[in-house]
């Protein structure tokens, strides 16, 4: 019956092309504007390392002096290089990283190139197994180099393009400020969504953090040596008092480390809270600081929420496309009320003939399930065309946006759903009507 | 026209009529809030600068080593003089809608404890006061001697200009002048009051803050070199930028213009605003889609309709309705379902601006909205439903003797 059902459809559709066309743009649209937004929320909100997020973690202890009676405070962002070195030394995790970023001057001195400045991290050999980094060429440096402040880089494959033409430059040298280091790892295309292990400051960022779906650092440096290379490049988050630029950034009373940690098991997740919270306890015994308390262990995604990654404008963006939808499936309820209405001539004589209420029924919902597929082709093509248009936008994520299969079949799927949504107040409505009267009319 | 019996025909057609009503509600709430959020983006696209934009750009170095920025400054000023047209240079740490480099928290004591929130600060040379062309409206100007060398982040103590918005947060309702604030160690004192000087970057607060600045002069130095303030006459400027980019290669062969950052000021305003100008247009491009799909609706239903009621109209006609009386039928009952849609459409508005209030920065929606928003959909209803009404009218009274 489906196959007859499709071919009334077909020959419904045909007999009043203008209210079909409208139904089908009502639904291109609706859907167009939907699946674009929800593209962009879906590939902004997703897992940067779907492998293994769920082991990655971030601790944070608080090391500001300064009292908090009435624990306002979440800890900062980031930590001081006191607390961050102290807890990557235990080793405690089943992998760890500490993490800062720097700009700096980048000459290659085999290439003729003017000199550029780029994005330097400083981190240590963990980084590259723990979030999956993939390689072109070479790979990571070893943990004795961080020990040995060895003068060794990775580079992205960005920068191996725009200074080596893409060829194997391991073993090459980079002049990094005045120091020279040597590639031993070239990563082939990298580009987590968000570039996860530099978020931070989303609370304070007003809703505009498009900035955390730039591109990762150029240059990847073991974090003792990038001191040696680069320390007056570093910016620290904030300060809890102001420093003195004659005291070393590692002394400094200012924020300026991360640390990431991957824990494989539950187990381990509860060891290293209590790791930490002893920490922090002991630091303050000490008399180093004094929030013990105020110490946070986020997982991966849980940070990212946290910092609400995803633009204030792109989920604005999602709820009014989901509003101008439902604005084009009440259009639809309407057209296809009129349209099934207008035969129900054709219904009477088919339920006279011995058709039962729901056979009338299936019949209205497959031309509402046909009218949603040809919506979702036009959707399709108005999602394609609203991505290229965002593209063209000057925002950090241009680059990332495509429309993958999952959100491709998505398209489909919420068209047909919403049209037989739409389709089911009408054909319930077609199948309830009163047959002699209509039968009388004819 | 009577009222009662197309009252009684809408019973009849009670779904048809709640659909088109709460299609109508829906463009109402989403019309009323999508205008509002226009407004306010493109009024944020308007804020007064307090500098003379047309006439100021920017250039950025980085790259350099510290042990040689005063030497640098001095290179590069002096470079730069030398270009034709070139009005003045001087040193700045930031320039209007471009990188925030000097933000931090202020107290109103000295110990620290009345916090007056977080301001931005432009630490600028000899002659920049004058150069941006900020517009004195309390106190003096920064005078040559309040131009104190910085001790690591700030002069240990200056004389500051601030804006007349932040004077107001800071002292409401009390006069500015002389009023002191904190930061950490450092000590400021009010001597002037602008009537606007925009921060680099909306901060924390959001929008509101917009226009919290300090002017604080400075001698440059170490801890301020690098960027440089250019002033010279509109017509000539993009040639003085460029020439300037150009000398930079041999007054500072060490140094790396920073190109995104070495702009014009027009040009810096642009680029920091365009995010939200496609965003006002995005919303414009929903509200046009919006309007359009609800009118398409309406011809729909209302074709339906008329279709539907033909012989009822040429019964009508046959006993004596005038075609305009059949036109008005259409239009007076369009009217009313629209109307019925708008008093929800209102309700829901507010609900969605109290939505839109929790999530975003956003100010409660002003009233004028709901009538202004109404009056667009009656029109729209009003422009929608003509088509299908004049094909009513047009039915011949002879219909009522035929059968279908």
């Amino acid at each position: 019956m489906f196959g007859y059902y499709l071919d009334l459809a077909i020959r419904s559709l045909k007999r009043n092309k203008v209210l079909t066309a409208l139904m089908v743009i009502a639904i291109a649209v609706g859907i167009g504007a939907s699946m674009t937004t929800l593209t962009v929320m879906h590939l902004l909100s997703g897992d940067p390392v779907p492998t293994r997020s769920g082991t990655l973690f971030y601790p944070q202890v608080d090391p500001s002096p300064l009292p908090d009676p009435e624990h306002i405070h979440k800890p900062w962002d980031v930590m001081d290089y006191r607390s961050a070195t102290d807890l990557w030394n235990a080793h405690r995790a089943d992998r760890q990283a500490l993490v800062a970023s720097s700009a700096l001057r980048l000459t290659a001195p085999e290439v003729n190139q003017p000199p550029l400045m780029a994005q330097m991290l400083s981190t240590t050999s963990d980084f590259f197994p723990m979030f999956d980094v993939p390689f072109q060429f070479g790979g990571s440096w070893q943990p004795q180099d961080d020990q040995r402040r060895a003068r060794v880089a990775v580079i992205s494959s960005d920068l191996n393009i725009k200074l080596f033409a893409g060829a194997n430059s391991v073993g090459r040298t980079l002049r990094l400020k005045d120091s020279d280091v040597r590639i031993v790892g070239v990563l082939a295309p990298w580009r987590p969504s968000p570039q996860f292990y530099d978020v931070r400051g989303g609370r304070f960022s007003n809703g505009n953090t498009s900035g955390f779906y730039s591109k990762p650092e150029d240059v990847f440096v073991p974090f003792s040596s990038s001191l040696e290379i680069n320390a007056g490049g570093i910016q620290w988050f904030t300060c809890w008092s102001s420093p003195d630029p004659n005291v070393k950034i590692e002394d400094s009373p200012c924020l300026w480390v991360a640390l990431w940690v991957q824990l494989d098991s539950a187990a381990k997740v509860d060891d290293y809270r209590h790791f930490i919270a002893d920490y922090a306890a002991q630091q303050k015994s000490l008399g180093r600081i004094t929030r013990a308390d105020n110490t946070m262990l986020c997982s991966l995604m849980q940070w990212l929420d946290f910092n609400q990654v995803v633009p204030s404008d792109v989920r604005l963006q999602t709820w009014l496309a989901f509003a101008f939808l439902l604005i084009c499936l009440f259009n639809t309820v309407g057209l296809l009320l009129a349209k099934f209405l207008r035969r129900t001539g054709e219904i009477g004589v088919r339920r006279a003939l011995g058709a039962t209420r729901g056979a009338v029924l299936e019949q209205c919902l497959v031309e509402a399930g046909l009218i949603g597929l040809l919506g979702g082709v036009g959707g399709w093509l108005l999602t394609l065309l609203g991505l290229a248009l965002i593209r063209r936008q000057p925002v950090e994520y241009a680059d990332l946006l495509h429309l993958d299969t999952a959100m491709f079949l998505l398209t489909f799927a919420l068209a047909i759903a919403a049209s037989l949504l739409a389709g089911m107040v009408p054909a319930w409505r077609a199948s309830r009507v009163a047959l002699g009267l209509q039968l009388k009319t004819l | 026209m009577q009222i009662q019996p197309i009252l009684a025909a809408l019973r009849r057609h009670r779904l048809a009529t709640i659909l088109i009503a709460l299609e109508i509600a829906l463009a109402c709430a989403v019309l009323c809030n999508a205008c509002f959020l226009i407004a306010n983006r493109v009024g944020l696209t308007h804020v007064d600068s307090g500098v003379d934009e047309a006439s100021l750009a920017t250039i950025k170095l980085t790259g350099y080593d510290d042990a040689k920025a005063s030497d640098l400054n001095a290179r590069v000023t002096s470079g730069l003089r030398a270009i034709p047209s070139m009005q003045s240079v001087s040193v700045i740490n930031q320039v209007p809608f471009g990188e925030n480099i000097a933000n931090a928290g202020i107290t109103l004591d000295r110990a620290g404890q009345q916090f007056g929130g977080v301001v931005d600060f432009y630490m600028a040379g000899p002659g920049s006061f004058k150069d941006l062309g900020l517009h004195l409206v309390a106190g003096r100007a920064p005078q040559p001697d309040d131009y104190q060398p910085l001790s690591d982040i700030f002069p240990l103590s200056s004389n500051v200009v601030v804006s007349r918005t932040l004077a107001e947060h800071l002292w409401p309702g009390v006069d500015p002048l002389g009023k002191e604030f904190w930061c950490d160690k450092f000590h400021f004192r009010v001597t002037g009051v602008v009537a606007h000087m925009v921060r680099p970057g909306a901060g924390e607060g959001g929008p509101s803050t917009i226009e919290w600045s300090v002017f604080t002069p400075a001698q440059p130095g170490p801890q301020l070199s690098g960027r440089y303030l250019l002033r010279a006459d509109p017509s000539q400027l993009p040639r003085v930028l460029r020439d300037a980019r150009a000398a930079i290669a041999t007054v500072a062969p060490d140094a790396v213009v920073d190109q995104l950052q070495s702009q014009t000021i027009t040009d810096l305003r642009e680029r920091y605003f365009r995010q939200d100008r496609v965003m006002a247009g995005m919303l414009l491009g929903v509200i046009v889609a919006l309007l359009l799909v609800t009118a398409l609706g309406i011809v729909g239903l209302a074709s339906f309709w008329v279709a539907q009621r033909r012989r009822q109209i040429g019964i009508r006609r046959a006993i004596g309705a005038r075609k305009i009386d059949i036109l008005h039928y259409f239009q007076v009952e369009n009217f009313l379902i629209v109307s019925f849609g708008i008093v929800l459409g209102m309700l829901l508005a507010y609900a969605l601006n109290l939505l839109l209030m929790t999530q975003y920065e956003l100010p409660r929606l002003p009233l004028y909205y709901l009538p202004v928003g109404a009056l667009m959909l009656w029109l729209l209803g009003q422009l929608a439903v003509l088509g299908p009404a004049l094909r009513a009218a047009a039915v011949p009274p002879v219909v009522a003797t035929r059968s279908v």
